[in-house]
């Protein structure tokens, strides 16, 4: 990157799960504050997880009353014939007044820019739009005003598409990371029926079972499959599928045959991406404890303002926080990650 | 597995929990329950349909388990020996500590899990459940408890201090 070229100050887009996530969220230094409905409406259709159009309404204020944002992820694809649960949603955003919605879908895309012009559109990570051709025809058709990019491209490539879309970008910067193009992943779907794409939730949790047997080791199950085996003491992750390890003829041993149990961390990136005009600053984990939420945001509002100060970036170690206790910089950095 | 640390290397109340009649534990058992109930009825909410499950809470360093059935209108908290404890949905087991502080809001419980100090068996969508809603409670369940033991409230929280101080809160985030 052009060293010369000074860093803008981006905006932290953090993530909430619950009211109480949010409220710490905001008070640990989020500028941003990203949720969604308790319905298959988002990505992260967790039981327990997520807000009521009251709890929602609440958190705005409290959010407003602070000077920050609150934006509504409406990120999931909706099957045909259901497509009122994605209705409601975009309006329950506009009666409560967040800043911006997040969509994936064309359809509710369409809806939302022809049915509430005054809200402001953000496209999703799950639209899996990367090309500046796909990013200006969203622009273009539904008015979208920030494109959250899919976690496959360098900052150079990152730095080329902003020069050709006439949006603003938010880049992820720290947290799980799936391996599969976002939103067109259909593993669960293979394995649960569940859709991550349309039901909001990969690796249900109503079908994921763990085992630990006398030696310590323990068997973690998606469905009917063995999604991974970890060891007495070794370190685990997420039941993914795209994590998980598995044996094939041509491999003497179970294997990860698409990534490590492994988090994204670009906090040593973040002078780079700020002057590769990235505006937003992206933590993923809604899925996350408010322990999670106020040490990862905690860290990366004290790395960002210190870079705006000039200084060298205040990296936290945040090890403990990551999947398998494992960071990577997946694309970012360079395209040998696969 | 988990290594019983040595009692002492323990903070002081664990040894003395060790030693306690079950049914001395009882009321305060029940006055917990009866607290949350009260004044975090939202709990009940995002549990849904989880609320009528049962879950056994393991804390692997001390003689008994806890069973709770967080059922809105008569949710209850009752310890068990280990060997005796009824047929549950779901197991959390790790030391009290540990539970003791992903309970209290200050850590991570997929960062323990991670770490392979947490152990889950059962209904992992009802324990996923229980994690959130948990989580949704401002200050910490543990905070709102301590107010429900009225004269006694101050050694209630000198005993959490005591607790978050000794049990290392925040030690998996550093
Ligand atoms: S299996 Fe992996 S890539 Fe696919 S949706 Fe789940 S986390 Fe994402």
């Amino acid at each position: 990157m052009n060293d010369d070229v000074a860093p803008r100050r981006p905006e932290l887009v953090c993530p909430a799960g619950t009211p109480a996530s949010l409220r710490t969220a905001v008070d640990a230094g989020a500028d941003t504050v990203y949720c969604g409905l308790q319905n298959a409406t988002n990505a992260r259709n967790f039981p327990g997880l997520n807000f009521s159009p009251e709890e929602l309404r609440k958190s705005v204020d409290y959010a407003h009353a602070r000077g920050r944002k609150v934006l509504l992820a409406v990120n999931t694809f909706p099957p045909a014939g259901q497509f009122q649960l994605w209705k409601d949603a975009v309006g329950i955003a506009a009666s409560a007044g967040v800043d911006a919605i997040i969509v994936a879908d064309m359809g509710v895309a369409a809806y939302a820019s022809r049915e509430y012009p005054q809200l402001r559109l953000h496209l999703s990570v799950q639209a899996g739009a990367s090309s500046p051709e796909a990013i200006r025809f969203h622009c273009e058709e539904f008015g979208i005003r920030r494109v959250v990019l899919p976690r496959i491209l360098t900052v150079a490539e990152i730095a080329d598409v902003h020069r050709q879309i006439p949006c603003e970008i938010e880049a992820f910067v720290f947290g799980n990371i799936g391996m599969m193009a976002e939103g067109r992943c259909s593993l669960t779907n293979y394995v649960t029926g569940i859709s991550t794409n349309m039901d909001g939730v990969c690796s249900p949790a109503a079908d994921v079972r763990y085992e630990e047997d006398a030696d310590g080791t323990l068997t973690t199950r998606l469905g009917s499959f063995v999604i991974d085996q970890y060891r007495c003491g070794e370190n685990g992750g997420y039941p993914t599928i795209c994590k998980g390890r598995y044996g094939c003829s041509v491999q003497s041993e179970p294997y990860y045959a698409f990534e490590e149990p492994r988090s994204l961390n670009l906090s040593a990136l973040l002078p780079d991406l700020m002057r590769a005009g990235v505006t937003a600053l992206k933590i993923e984990g809604r899925q996350r404890s408010r322990a999670y939420v106020k040490s990862v945001v905690a860290a990366f509002r004290l790395a960002v303002d210190g870079i705006m100060a000039g200084e060298e970036p205040a990296l936290t170690d945040l090890i403990a926080l990551t999947e398998g206790h494992k960071e990577t910089q997946g694309a970012f950095q360079s395209k040998s990650w696969r | 597995m988990f290594a019983s640390p040595a009692a002492s290397d323990r903070p002081w109340p664990l040894p003395l929990l060790r030693f306690l009649p079950l049914p001395l534990l009882q009321p305060i058992l029940t006055l917990i329950g009866t607290q949350v109930a009260k004044t975090q009825p939202d709990v009940f909410l995002r549990l849904g349909p989880h609320a009528l499950k049962s879950f056994i809470i393991d804390p692997t360093d001390l003689p008994f388990v806890l069973v709770l059935k967080p059922k809105p209108e008569a949710p209850s908290l009752s310890a068990w020996r280990r060997d005796n404890a009824p047929y549950s949905h779901a197991r959390i087991a790790g030391t009290f500590l540990d539970l003791f502080d992903l309970i209290d809001g200050s850590l991570d419980g997929d960062a323990l899990f991670f770490s392979r100090k947490l152990r889950v068996t059962g209904d992992t969508e009802a324990i996923v459940a229980l994690r959130n809603a948990l989580d949704d409670v401002d200050g910490g369940v543990v905070e709102s408890i301590t107010k429900a033991f009225g004269p006694l409230a101050p050694v209630a929280t000198i005993t959490v201090s005591h607790l978050r101080r000794l049990g290392g809160r925040g030690k998996n985030h550093e």
